[in-house]
């Protein structure tokens, strides 16, 4: 029998620290070799760590949430024949990950944006509820304790004795329960009502995808001062080109969006106002500008919020962004996108589609400047040379970082794209 | 035909539908109440009422045939003699009285007795046959109570008590004490009567299919049986199966783990392989009724799936017990005259007149932890118990089920001589909802068997004085 030892594997560039997601395995557990043991996350991607060999887990190398090193000890595995661990040894007390969940000592590289490494809170089971006097804290299906007399009363009364509490032994409910229960005007409740108190609660750890996006909300509110600014559209023109054009080419280059109209004039806006399509480095104290545009596209998936990036947007006629944002969507849902498209956007589009709503406050991704987002088309009568006519309008609410997007150059900018699109002919004239 | 309209017709004057009679008719609701043979059903005529007399005479006897042999005790006895025709006559006896009480209560309530089988023509109308005569009854609420049957084996239909072949009816009015009797079935009817007839000096031989007897109870529980069984000198044949009969070499039987046949002799055979509901030849299949498997399904408030239609007792499946049938009655009567009400028990006591006797009410250990629930569990043995050791009944134990976490008493089962009666204190405790401090910290009398229920509380919490 020996020991071996699976470290925390050395997934990509520059990531010197993962954080524990997931475990699939127990101390006592027996594995297989390519059994997955763990998920563990970096800033964008989870990566499920295999067992590379046969055995039985002595110990795991860390708690769930726990900020981990690379090459620290992950998983500690009793095996037949020799491990990889020559000395018997206790799970040594030099690896990073073991001393504390706290890793200062490994410097987050500087372009992504890491997790601080905040002491972690320790994913707590939720504390036994000591039983509170006036619940009625019964398990789904579990007969409420009463005697012969006390069920015939309230059959009589019409009481449901599954709301009423018990205050004998055992929660047993006595008479005086039931006086108690029709005095409090139970009784009506009961016979029209199956609603019970419920006095449950379950305290969710906040952990993986879900403290990223809650590290990043925080950092990007607390450092940027957003200002907002909203603007109505008519896009009854840039609606009936979709569908000219989804009619003509649909079946063929596949479906059109609102969503690549909105990018291409982005891109074009962007031409003229290069402060905005930028990040801002704001510990370093410089902004840079980026030629290409590559755009970040709040993306909803099961663990929560993603930005997935559309790279050179600038480059994608309607049809390849309409597929490339597709594609990226996509993969942030399934997991399967690689770390050029999971970071390195210079600007966002967020959509909520159907639900987008009247306005919306966009929160900018950080480091970059500024987020576009878009709100519900819906169609409204407006006043056309002195005409009542129905027209689709549709809101941009977006945000810019103040500090380096003046008030003007952010409302020309919106102003620019809604030229582009209420007149979308100019959005093929270059 | 003679026309009567009621708002309540009761088919079946058993255990459920009498009490559900008696109920309404207390409660002012107009009353028929239809029953095709004797007041009392099953369980006055032919079943537990009978058998447990059939069974005290037996015991008797057997008392007296230990003593000619030479009793500890002191008693000398000489050569006692059975004559099982006053044995009968005596019994029957006690039918008469009980039947014809219930006939009396019912006239008080001012229930309308129909004497005559009753047959369906709809949710509100049955024709009963009276006298010769039918008798169209039109009513708001029809009752089901039509009880079950012993079921028949094909190859050895039931004969009558002349007949070689007996239903446990036959066996309950003997034509004669045959020498050997073959029991096929060792479920509670077929032990507690073969019992009976071993103590009357019977040669019996008991065939059960499973490999245990009892198979519906705990190993633990039916262990004290099994001995009693074996001591008394009964042949079990377990394992086996009943291929059918001749007169010449008597009970064909067929062992499936040895692979073999053979021929059990028998003047008699009882055949108690257990009941099933009555539901054929009365017209009910016109009503379509929800059924579940051979019982009419009813809801927890005895309600079939006709509106106003009820069904209470054996009918409507198991547990096939008169006292589970006479509370169905008592509720639905209630609910016909407005109340609400619903059939919820705890616990449904159940009692095998074996000697020792089993009784059980509410879970087991092991069903208890079948259901998921942490449960603690313990046994007093009556060897461990005065009264039982001045009744010469050592045997067997008293064991009660608890939750864990809070003691709430889920369940108790006990075996040995005269524990049937401790089915009123389990029962009880059971339904308020007692915890095991509860019963532990009651004073029971002594000397009693009812110190076994005590002390098997206390027991459970680890606090036992006897043991």
């Amino acid at each position: 029998m020996g020991i071996y030892v699976i470290r925390v594997p050395d997934i990509g560039e520059g990531i010197a620290e993962v954080e524990l997601v997931t475990w699939n395995v127990q101390p006592g557990d027996s594995v297989t070799e390519d059994q997955h043991l763990a998920d563990v996350m970096t800033d964008k991607a989870t990566v499920e760590v295999p067992s590379p060999v046969h055995g039985k887990v002595i110990s795991l190398g860390g708690a769930v949430g726990q900020v981990m090193a690379v090459g620290a000890e992950l998983v500690r595995l009793e095996v037949e024949g020799e491990g990889n661990l020559k000395e018997n040894s206790a799970p040594t007390p030099t690896s990073k990950a073991q001393a504390a969940p706290v890793s200062v000592a490994v410097p987050a590289p500087a372009a992504t944006p890491v997790a601080p490494p905040a002491s972690a809170p320790a994913p707590k089971a939720a504390p036994a509820r000591a039983a509170r006097p006036a619940a009625v804290a019964r398990k789904e299906g579990e007969r409420p304790l009463a005697a012969p007399s006390v069920r015939r009363r309230a059959l009589d009364l019409g009481i449901d004795l599954r709301l009423v509490h018990g205050s004998g032994p055992a929660a047993r409910i006595e008479h005086h329960d039931l006086d108690a229960f029709a005095a409090g005007g139970g009784q009506a409740a009961a016979v029209g009502s199956q609603y019970v108190e419920r006095h449950g609660e379950e305290a969710i750890p906040v952990i993986g995808l879900r403290r990223k996006i809650a590290q990043k909300m925080q950092d990007a509110k607390r450092r940027i001062p957003h200002f907002s600014y909203v603007e109505e559209v008519d896009v009854t023109e840039l609606e009936a080109l979709r569908q000219q054009l989804n009619k003509i080419h649909g079946a063929t280059r596949g479906k059109l969006t609102l969503l690549p109209f909105l990018a291409r004039a982005m891109v074009l806006a962007l031409r003229d106002f290069p402060q905005i399509n930028a990040r801002f480095d704001d510990d370093a104290g410089v902004v840079t500008r980026h030629e290409g545009v590559h755009l970040g596209i709040a993306a909803q998936t099961d663990g929560g919020l993603m930005v997935p990036v559309l790279r050179h947007a600038e480059s994608l006629d309607l049809w390849a962004c309409a597929a490339g944002i597709a594609r990226v969507a996509e993969g942030a849902k399934s997991g399967k996108l690689g770390r050029d498209e999971l970071s390195g956007s210079t600007i966002t589009l967020t959509s909520l589609g159907a639900l987008g709503g009247i306005v919306s406050t966009p929160v900018i991704n950080h480091p970059e400047v500024a987020i576009v987002g878009v709100n519900r088309m819906v169609e409204r009568p407006m006043l056309r040379n002195g005409q009542v006519v129905a027209r689709q309008l549709m809101n941009l609410s977006s945000s810019f970082d103040h500090r380096v997007v003046d008030g003007m150059d952010a409302a020309q900018f919106i102003q620019a794209i809604r030229q582009l699109l209420e007149t979308p002919a100019l959005l093929f004239v270059e | 035909m003679k026309e009567l309209t009621t708002k309540l017709l009761v088919i079946g004057g058993g255990p459920g539908g009498y009490v559900a009679a008696i109920r309404a008719g207390q409660l002012g609701i107009p009353t028929v109440l239809a029953e095709g043979v004797q007041l009392g059903g099953t369980c006055l005529n032919i079943g537990c009422i009978p058998s447990k007399a059939l069974i005290h005479a037996a015991e008797q006897f057997e008392t007296a045939r230990h003593q000619a042999a030479g009793s500890q005790l002191g008693i000398r006895v000489a050569d006692p003699q059975i004559d099982i025709a006053q044995t009968v006559r005596w019994k029957d006896g006690i039918v008469t009285r009980l039947t014809g009480g219930v006939g009396a209560l019912l006239r008080k309530a001012g229930v309308k007795v129909l004497k005559g089988w009753a047959q369906i023509e709809d949710g509100k109308t049955a024709i009963v046959q009276v006298d010769g005569e039918a008798v169209r009854v039109r009513c708001e609420h029809l009752l089901l109570a039509t009880g079950s049957d012993p079921v028949e084996l094909h190859s050895m239909p039931f004969g009558g008590p002349g007949g070689p072949i007996w239903s446990s009816t036959d066996a309950l009015s003997p034509d004669i004490l045959p020498k050997r009797l073959v029991v096929v079935g060792a479920g509670y009817i077929g032990l507690e009567l073969g019992m009976a007839y071993r103590k009357l000096g019977v040669d019996v031989t008991v065939v059960e299919a499973a490999q245990r007897v009892l198979p519906g109870y705990d190993e633990e529980l039916t262990q004290p049986v099994l001995d009693a069984l074996q001591k008394s000198g009964i042949v079990l044949h377990l394992g086996c199966s009943v291929q059918g009969w001749d007169a010449e070499h008597g009970v064909h039987v067929r062992s499936d783990e040895r692979a073999e046949e053979f021929a059990l002799p028998a003047e008699r055979v009882l055949v108690a392989v257990g009941r099933r509901p009555r539901t054929a030849g009365f017209g009910l299949e016109s009503l379509q009724l929800t059924m579940a498997g051979r019982h009419v399904a009813i809801d927890g408030h005895c309600r079939t799936s006709m509106r106003n239609v009820w069904a209470i007792g054996d009918v409507t499946g198991e547990p096939m017990l008169a006292h589970r049938a006479m509370a169905q009655g008592e509720c639905v009567a209630e609910q016909i005259a407005g109340k609400n009400r619903s059939f919820a028990p705890v616990a449904i006591p159940a009692v095998c007149f074996t000697d020792p006797e089993v009784v059980v009410a509410g879970k087991t250990p092991g069903e208890a932890r079948a259901a998921g629930i942490d449960c603690i569990d313990a046994a007093f043995p009556f060897a461990a118990n005065g009264r039982a050791m001045t009744l010469e009944a050592t045997g067997g134990f008293v064991r009660v089920v608890a939750r864990k976490s809070d003691h709430v008493i889920l369940g108790w089962q006990a075996v040995g001589r005269g524990v049937s009666e401790l089915a009123a204190a389990f029962g009880q405790s059971l339904e308020l909802g007692a915890r095991l401090e509860d019963v532990g910290h009651t004073i029971h009398a002594h000397p009693t068997l009812g110190e076994a229920v005590q002390e098997a509380a206390l027991r459970a919490l680890g606090q036992a004085l006897h043991i």
